[in-house]
C-alpha cells in the first residue's frame, strides 16, 4: 500500500429501525491521504465530513454505523496495514492516541472539566508507553512548551476551566501529538476561536507538523484555512465527495459549481460594497435525494439530465475528480 | 428550649435530648446500611443501563426503577416477612442490640429493614444515575478520552461517572436526610427503637414536647446533611469552589 490511508466505498448509515432501510448520510467515499500529507475536507454543516473522520477512529457515535463494504485501511508505523473497520476494539485502542489521534472542533467541551491539564495528558502518554511518572510529568512539560503555552509548569496544574480557548486549544494539540502519531485528524480546530488565535493555531500546526512529520487531515468550512494549510483537497457535499483536487486546482481551475459557489461566497476585506454571493437553497434532508443529482436544485448550470441521473466521480484532468455533467466526458450529450 | 435544652417527657419525665440520642444512633446505624446498600445497587447497574441502552439490562432496569420508586416499603416489608418465613423458615430476630454489644446479632437485626429501605430508595437513585451518565456519555470530552485510545472502563468509571455525580450526590444527600429523620413504618414493622418510632409515640401518645424535640432534631439533621452534601460538590467538581 502505498497510501497512509486508503478509505474505499466508505458510508455510513442512520438506522431507522426495523421497518425501514437505514438512511445514508454519507455514500460512496474514497479518499487516499499520503505520508506527511496536509489533506483538506471543506464542505458545509451537516455535509459528513465530521462523522467520516470519526470513523477513521472507529469513534462513529451511537446509533450510527458503517454501510456494507467500507474500507478503511491504515498502514501502521512497522509497516503493516490494518483494516480499521474491522479490527478488533483492544487492536484499535492501540492505533488510538498513538498512531492516529485527532483534534475537536470546542476546545472548551473537549477535555474532561474534572481533572487537571497535566492528568490529561499523561493518561495519553500512559495509555500507550511505560513512562515512570516522573518522565510523563516531564514530557508533559516540554510538550507543553513545544505548543507554545506560557507558565507551562503552573498550566499543568490547572483545570480546564481555568483556560481561555485559544490555550486550551494548544492543550489539545499537545495531547494529540505526544506520542508521535502518524495521522492528525483535526475536525474544524479553529471554528470555535477568534479570528487572531485561529491564525495562531494554524501557524502552530504548520510549524508543528513539520517537526513531527505528520500527515494532517484537516476538516473545515472555511476556505481560507484550507488555502492556508492544505496540499489536497477533498470537497463534500450531502454526503459525497463533488470534487477533487490538488490545493491550486481547486482555487484556480474550479470544476464543480458547488465548489465554484463556496469560492465566491467567501467574503474579503475589499469588496465590503456588494452584497455577499449566496447559494440558493438548502441542503435536501439526507434520505430524500431523490435520483438525480444531489446538487440539481441549487444549480446555476441544472439541465434535465441533471434531475433525472446522478452523475459518477471522473478525472477531468489528473488527479482532479470532478462529480458533475457538465464535466461528464459525454459532455455534449448534457446540453 | 432555646438553651438546647429539649425539656423532659411529660408521660415518663425522663430529658428527651439523651432519649433522642440513643435512639438516633439506631436510626443513623439503619440509614449507613441502606445507603450502602443502594449504592450497590443502584450506581453499577444505573451506569451499566446507561452503557447498554435499549438492551434488556436496560429495560430490567428502568422497570426495576419504576417498581422501587411506587412499591411502598411497607408492603414490601410484610411480603419479604411472609416470603422469608413461609418459603425460608426464616424469621428476623426481634429485640434490638446495639452493634458494639453484639454485631453478628445486630447486623441480623438491622439487615432485613435496611435492605427494604435501600431496594426503595435506589429505583431513583438507578434512574438518576442512569439519565445522568446518559448526557456525560454524549459530551464532548468523552470522545476525546476514547481518542487518546482509553478502554470502555477507563472512559465510563474514571471519566464519566465522575462527572455524571453531581446529580447523583444530590439525591442521595436528600434521601439520607429523610432516612435519618427515622423511616417510621419500616422501624415500626420490625420493632426498631428508632427515631421515626419515637416520634409516632409521641404523636400517639400526645406527648407534645417528645414531639417538638424530635421534629426539631430531624429537621436540624435534615439541613446538616443538606449542607454537607453541597460541600461535597466542591470536592468533585473543581469548578465549584466556596471561597
Amino acid at each position: 500500500m502505498e497510501h497512509l490511508l486508503e478509505i474505499r466505498n466508505l458510508s455510513i448509515e442512520l438506522p431507522q429501525g426495523k421497518r425501514q432501510p437505514p438512511v445514508k448520510l454519507v455514500e460512496g467515499v474514497d479518499l487516499d491521504i499520503d505520508k506527511k500529507q496536509n489533506f483538506g475536507i471543506v464542505g458545509e454543516s451537516g455535509c459528513g465530513k465530521s462523522i467520516t473522520c470519526s470513523s477513521i477512529m472507529g469513534l462513529l457515535s451511537y446509533p450510527l454505523t458503517l454501510g456494507k463494504g467500507s474500507s478503511i485501511r491504515f498502514q501502521q508505523e512497522n509497516g503493516n496495514e490494518v483494516e480499521i473497520t474491522s479490527l478488533p476494539s483492544s487492536e484499535l485502542r492501540k492505533i488510538r492516541g498513538k498512531e492516529i489521534s485527532m483534534i475537536f472542533q470546542e476546545p472548551m467541551t473537549a477535555l474532561d472539566p474534572t481533572s487537571t491539564i497535566v492528568a490529561q495528558i499523561e493518561e495519553t502518554l500512559r495509555f500507550h508507553t511505560s513512562l515512570t511518572k516522573a518522565e510523563m510529568h516531564d514530557a508533559a512539560l516540554a510538550m507543553l512548551k513545544k505548543v507554545n503555552i506560557p507558565r507551562p509548569d503552573q498550566i499543568l496544574l490547572d483545570y480546564p476551566h481555568h483556560l481561555s480557548g485559544g490555550m486550551l486549544q494548544r492543550v489539545m494539540i499537545a495531547i494529540a501529538l505526544i506520542n508521535n502519531p502518524r495521522l492528525l485528524i483535526a475536525d474544524e480546530p479553529t471554528t470555535a476561536l477568534d479570528v487572531t488565535i485561529q491564525a495562531q493555531i494554524l501557524d502552530l500546526m504548520n510549524e508543528l507538523r513539520e517537526s513531527f512529520d505528520t500527515s494532517v487531515i484537516m476538516i473545515t468550512h472555511d476556505l481560507g484555512v484550507i488555502a492556508e494549510t492544505c496540499e489536497k483537497v477533498a470537497v463534500f457535499y450531502a454526503g459525497q465527495v463533488v470534487e477533487q483536487a490538488s490545493v491550486e486546482e481547486i482555487f484556480h481551475a474550479t470544476a464543480h459549481p458547488y465548489t465554484a459557489g463556496l469560492l465566491k461566497s467567501v467574503t474579503s476585506l475589499g469588496g465590503a460594497e456588494k452584497k455577499l454571493y449566496t447559494i440558493q437553497g438548502t441542503v435536501p434532508t439526507a434520505g430524500h435525494f431523490g435520483s438525480g443529482c444531489r446538487f440539481a436544485d441549487r444549480c446555476d448550470h441544472c439541465t434535465s439530465r441533471c434531475r433525472e441521473a446522478a452523475p459518477a466521480l471522473t478525472e477531468i484532468a489528473p488527479g482532479h475528480l470532478c462529480r458533475c455533467w457538465l464535466h461528464a466526458p459525454e459532455k455534449e450529450a448534457a446540453q | 428550649m432555646l438553651r438546647g435544652d429539649f425539656g423532659e417527657s411529660i408521660r415518663t419525665s425522663a430529658p428527651i435530648l439523651p432519649e433522642i440520642l440513643s435512639r438516633f444512633k439506631v436510626t443513623a446505624e439503619l440509614t449507613i446500611l441502606a445507603a450502602i446498600i443502594s449504592w450497590i445497587i443502584a450506581i453499577p447497574l444505573g451506569v451499566l443501563a446507561a452503557v447498554k441502552r435499549n438492551s434488556w439490562v436496560d429495560r430490567f432496569v428502568r422497570v426495576f426503577a419504576l417498581l422501587g420508586v411506587s412499591v411502598p416499603g411497607f408492603a414490601l416489608s410484610i411480603l419479604l416477612i411472609l416470603v422469608l418465613s413461609l418459603c425460608f423458615h426464616y424469621f428476623s430476630p426481634l429485640g434490638y442490640v446495639g452493634f458494639f454489644e453484639d454485631p453478628i446479632r445486630n447486623l441480623e437485626i438491622m439487615i432485613l429493614p435496611a435492605f427494604i429501605l435501600g431496594i426503595s430508595i435506589s429505583g431513583s437513585v438507578m434512574r438518576m444515575t442512569r439519565s445522568s451518565v446518559l448526557e456525560v456519555l454524549r459530551q464532548d470530552f468523552i470522545k476525546t478520552v476514547r481518542a487518546k485510545g482509553a478502554s470502555e472502563r477507563v472512559a465510563i468509571f474514571k471519566h464519566a461517572l465522575r462527572n455524571a455525580l453531581i446529580p447523583i450526590i444530590t439525591l442521595i444527600g436528600m434521601q439520607i436526610g429523610s432516612l435519618l429523620g427515622g423511616a417510621v413504618i419500616v422501624e415500626q414493622i420490625f420493632s426498631l427503637p428508632g427515631l421515626g418510632q419515637m416520634t409516632l409515640t409521641g404523636i400517639n401518645q400526645r406527648d407534645y414536647p417528645v414531639v417538638q424535640g424530635c421534629v426539631l432534631f430531624i429537621a436540624f439533621i435534615y439541613v446538616l446533611v443538606n449542607l454537607l452534601t453541597d460541600l461535597l460538590y466542591a470536592y468533585i467538581d473543581p469548578r465549584i469552589s466556596y471561597d
